[in-house]
């Protein structure tokens, strides 16, 4: 017999060799959390810094209210799947204010971010399709792609130059071309030039999706992401975001002014066959996203406490994954043992960062990668600079 | 076909790390040890060197030198 776990041996082994240097970074257990910002992990308090959390809401008394309320009125569970079953009000409630939001006609929700963009993806293209996603793309990007059966086609990151050669190189004249891009990409934090990709769109005849995962709430003067930010929100075709970032929940969306957008409810699989998201949760979020909305210095906020913690990095002469302040701030290693080293001593001195490395991470870079938050306090901010002064400098 | 062989196994020297003799049989993810973004990565630098298209879907079934030189050889009979 062969074990099917087999393969997956020099995994197992790669995992071992990083746990020998102290703690799993990969399974870190927040066993109380204080705050937006800082939990206890057994008997210490650490400042969190890779949580996504980038508007700091999910402590907000209005959305834990909204919660509770929804938990007392429709319960624990859900409806099950939303064509089946049908939706809680609180579904329609949300698919509404996010379409308001946007600026949009039409929105779904999903139960998770990642099964927004297996949803979206898989529904929008299919197999006499061609998909030009950008290379750094996230992995459910990718796997949103291979679900739609459609041809992939890569190109290099954030160039418009190479998607126009790719393009150019394509012969499918049969089927539709989408092209995928996201507004802040989630491992260095830099962000794709619209304005170029938007202009091939007259060329090459192509409809255009954003993956505002890290962007949504972050990016534009209305924290719409990054069509706000580009004042090209009509450029662009499609939008997916999540609620597990910036709206301080889970779940996802697609949101589009395509006339056949609802016509994707049944037509997308991993919407289709799967239970619909959790009262609380929808509760939270459209309480969030009120709030984004009523208070854009939440956002100021993130922007002033990132820039703060760039320009500390910078000036300890750390070398980031990008050179453009975002609430994303990736410092580049050397190689994956010294990441993990010095992983373990920024823990170990009191700061929790994500540790990053390849395949997970674009151009095999090891990263230590640091996500701001609106909650962090510059006394928090300051804290993370010296500790990365002391333990990885 | 040798001279396709032959700027395959060019391209694919910043990415054999481990040295491996390159022939038509080497199994380029397995043999060379390359994670899967790395051999996106080289696919990428194939496509561009030969001028043509590669899609990600052909990637998964076209595992060694030779199977590659084969499907670049028939894309640029295509062009």
């Amino acid at each position: 017999m062969v074990d099917l776990l087999d393969k997956h041996k020099p995994i197992a082994e790669r995992f071992l060799r990083m746990v020998e240097q102290g703690s799993n970074a990969l399974g870190v257990t927040n066993d109380q959390m204080i705050s937006p910002t800082r939990a206890m992990v057994g008997n210490r308090e650490i400042i969190l810094a890779g949580t996504n959390n980038y508007m700091g809401i999910t402590f907000d008394e209005r959305c834990i209210a909204a919660g509770k309320k929804a938990l007392d009125e429709f319960g624990t569970g859900t409806t099950g799947s939303r064509i089946a079953n049908g939706s809680f009000i609180l579904h329609k409630e949300l698919e509404a204010e996010l379409a308001k939001f946007l600026g949009l006609k039409h929105c779904i929700v999903f139960t998770t971010g990642y099964q927004a963009n297996l949803g979206m993806l898989s529904g929008l293209a299919g197999p006499k399709d061609t998909i030009f996603l950008d290379a750094d793309s996230h992995s459910s990007i990718y796997d949103g792609c291979t679900l739609s059966g459609a041809k992939l086609v890569r190109f290099r990151h954030n160039d418009a130059a190479d998607l126009d050669k790719r393009m150019a190189r394509d012969d499918n004249t049969e089927g539709g071309k989408l092209v995928v891009l996201e507004g802040i990409y989630s491992m260095i934090g830099d962000r794709a030039p619209l304005a170029d990709f938007v202009a091939l769109k007259k060329k090459h005849n192509f409809q255009l999706l954003v993956d505002d995962a890290h962007s949504f709430g972050v990016l534009g003067p209305h924290g719409r992401g990054l069509g706000d930010e580009a004042n090209l929100e009509d450029g662009v075709d499609f939008v997916i975001g999540t609620f597990s970032k910036s709206v301080g929940a889970i779940g996802g969306f697609g949101a589009s002014n395509h006339p056949l957008f609802e016509t994707l409810r049944y037509a997308m699989r991993p919407y289709m066959f799967t239970a619909s998201a959790s009262p609380a949760s929808v509760a939270t979020s459209l309480e969030a996203l009120k709030i984004l909305a009523a208070e854009p210095e939440r956002r100021e906020k993130l922007w002033a406490n990132s820039t703060r913690l760039f320009e500390g990095f910078r000036a300890l002469g750390l070398e980031m994954g990008s050179e453009v302040v975002s609430p994303v701030i990736a410092v580049k290693m050397p190689d994956e043992a010294t990441t993990i080293a010095k992983w373990n001593a920024l823990f170990a001195a009191g700061v929790y960062v994500n540790m990053a490395i390849p395949p997970g991470t674009p151009n095999r870079l090891c990263l230590l990668r640091c996500s701001v938050s609106a909650a962090h306090s510059f006394e928090e901010i300051d804290k993370i600079i010296a500790v990365f002064r002391d333990v990885v400098v | 076909m040798t001279d396709i062989i032959d700027a395959i196994c060019a391209l694919l020297a910043p990415f054999n790390t481990e040295h491996v003799e390159l022939k038509a049989e080497t199994d380029i993810p397995a043999e060379l040890n390359i994670d899967s973004v790395g051999v996106l990565d080289f696919i990428m630098e194939v496509e561009d060197h030969f001028d043509i298209e590669i899609p990600m879907n052909v990637v998964s079934d076209t595992r060694t030198i030779g199977e590659l030189a084969t499907y670049v050889q028939s894309q640029l009979k295509k062009a």
